[in-house]
């Protein structure tokens, strides 16, 4: 009767294995050969492309912006997410208005928001210069200077993915039992006091949870930059997703840009698992003692 | 003091409701707006600052200055539906087999395999995209709907199982133990016993699976060319040097409204504790 247990797994695992460690070992092979248009097909060139990767300063550089860029859109989102979690967890009128609204951005998809996005931000035609014209701060370059572009990306990532964050803390935060906040007021803490000494500490485990699923998936940005501002002006907004996307699927790199996927995999996989371990040593195991 | 922190929490939270809700009233003026009303600079109200129109709404159904999108529409829904319902099924049942039974293959266990599943998560979509492409031409199936949904598959998969390990855990194994004494197989058991038990957790797992289909981009853009493009790929098409907003901006509303409603779904069940188990 146990043979039966293989009916349940295999099927699931057969076609992830299918469609994706395949592809994925195929990958590692195209990246030994010097793919592209001019020389379709797989041939033997080493690790040619891993040179000439080496040398490549826009692929690294790409790859510093989007660590600067994840962990930066991260950090924001947690402390955000973390503040009106806190906000609309008790004692506030129409919470559950304000619940489904703060959770409406991540139902909505992020490019057809991105587009809209570039509308807002829009120079001479769009409604957010006019607005902080009103407020004395001035129209603003956004889109056109590196630096605003990429604060532009950064907000659109804010708001987008917030709410995420949101989600997961407030329902941390609801899942809290109540006897420790009794005691906390038994004692005559202060709100402040309560937050630092019972509620971070408790929210812990949830928080380096909530953290870690967005730091993956903010590794991979692309969506965002691509329909912004496609990596400009120059290449001052340029993920490592896109820089891969514009070698291997514009011009048609496969070799070279199999070699740029898998390293980005590796560095990204050892980051994610490296952030792990500090975030659970410092806000799960440092919370405990 | 109290009046204080009262004024300041109710500040923080019109401040974001603010900013959370701009980008939509945004997008609702702009769909009612002609090419003038564009060009004459920003503006949000209509008839008082505007003259509105129904252009660009008529736009998504061929009308002129737009893109049809009742095509793209057809293709998201059943590509989405049918990637999602696929995904869910093969998830739930990789998720019990591996929370009820030991699976051993040399060093591999339990704990590896559900780690292989969701750990596809990280995989960035640009490392998987050039094989796709590549895999999806030989078997014939590129810029078709089955292609895509095999690769929808496979990406919402890790979702599934994600949720619903999480959630078969909580279930007693003496449910099941009572089941098989009572004559039933693993099978049997799996369909009369466990699963009515795990019904919060199909909808939230379905609703995971629903929104990122719907919500992507990336594969459904290096996959398709012409015939089998969804609905965001026919969007961002419209964002070219001269976009027309107006229909952009109806287009955006019409692909972004089904999936906001299920922000109530998903705070009905923050309210009631039913998403404490999936966090854990």
């Amino acid at each position: 009767m146990y043979r039966q247990k293989y009916i349940f797994l295999l099927p699931g695992l057969l076609v992830l294995i299918a469609v994706i460690l395949f592809p994925l070992i195929f990958t590692i092979r195209v990246s030994f050969s010097s793919w592209d248009v001019y020389n379709p097909g797989l041939n033997n060139a080493g690790g040619a492309m891993y040179a000439r990767m080496w040398e490549d300063s826009r692929y690294w550089e790409a790859l510093w912006r989007l660590s600067l860029l994840a962990v930066s859109t991260v950090l924001m989102q947690y402390v955000l997410g973390f503040g009106l979690a806190l906000l609309v967890w008790r004692e506030i009128a129409a919470r559950r208005f304000f619940r489904v609204l703060f959770l409406v951005p991540m139902m909505t998809t992020p490019v057809v928001m991105s587009v809209i996005w570039r509308t807002i931000f829009h120079e001479s035609l769009g409604p957010l210069n006019p607005i902080l014209d009103a407020l004395g701060i001035g129209a603003q370059p956004w889109l056109s200077q590196p630096g605003f572009a990429f604060a532009a990306v950064m907000i659109v990532e804010i708001w987008q993915w917030t709410p995420f964050m949101f989600l997961l803390l407030l329902a941390g935060l609801l899942s809290l039992p109540s006897e420790p906040f009794l005691a906390a007021r038994v004692d005559g803490a202060g709100p402040i006091r309560t937050f630092l000494s019972v509620t971070f500490p408790m929210m812990g485990a949830i928080s380096v949870g909530a953290i870690l699923i967005r730091a993956i998936e903010a590794s991979k940005i692309m969506e965002t930059v691509y329909v912004l501002t496609s990596g400009g002006p120059g290449t001052s907004t340029e993920t490592v997703s896109y820089y891969i996307y514009i070698r291997g699927m514009r011009d048609f790199q496969i070799g070279y840009s199999a070699a740029l996927s898998l390293t980005y995999l590796i560095i990204m996989a050892v980051a994610l698992t490296l952030i792990a371990k500090a975030l659970v040593r410092l806000m799960v195991r440092g919370a405990q003692a | 003091m109290r009046t204080l922190y009262l004024a300041l929490k109710y500040l923080a939270v019109t401040l974001w409701s603010a900013f959370v809700i701009f980008p939509f009233l945004w997008m609702l003026s702009t769909s009612f707006k002609t090419q003038n009303a564009v060009t004459g600079g920003a503006t949000w109200l209509p008839w008082v600052q505007y003259e509105p129109s129904l252009a660009g709404w008529k736009a998504l159904f061929g009308g002129a200055g737009g893109v049809n999108i009742v095509k793209p529409y057809v293709n998201s829904l059943v590509v989405t539906g049918s990637a999602s319902v696929i995904a869910l099924v093969l998830g739930t049942l990789a998720a019990y087999g591996l929370s009820r039974f030991t699976f051993r293959a040399g060093p591999i266990r339990n704990g590896d395999i559900t780690f292989f599943f969701i750990s596809q998560r990280i995989m960035p979509p640009i490392v998987l995209a050039i094989p796709f492409f590549l895999m999806l031409r030989w078997l014939g199936l590129l810029d078709s709907l089955p292609g895509l949904i095999l690769v929808y598959v496979a990406a919402l998969m890790p979702i599934a199982v994600w949720v619903m390990v999480d959630f078969f855990n909580t279930i007693p194994r003496a449910l099941d133990e009572m089941a098989w004494m009572d004559g039933c197989t693993p099978v049997t058991t799996f369909c009369r016993v466990i699963l009515p038990n795990v019904l919060p957790g199909l909808v939230v797992a379905g609703m995971f699976c629903l929104i990122f289909g719907w919500n992507d981009f990336f594969f459904a853009f290096t996959l398709t060319f012409t015939q089998a493009q969804l609905l965001p790929v026919s969007i961002v098409a419209l964002n070219s040097s001269v976009t027309p907003w107006w229909s952009l901006s109806a287009a955006a509303i019409v692909s972004v409204a089904p999936l906001a409603v299920l922000a109530f779904v998903v705070e009905r069940f923050l309210s009631r504790g039913g998403l404490a188990g999936a966090v854990r």
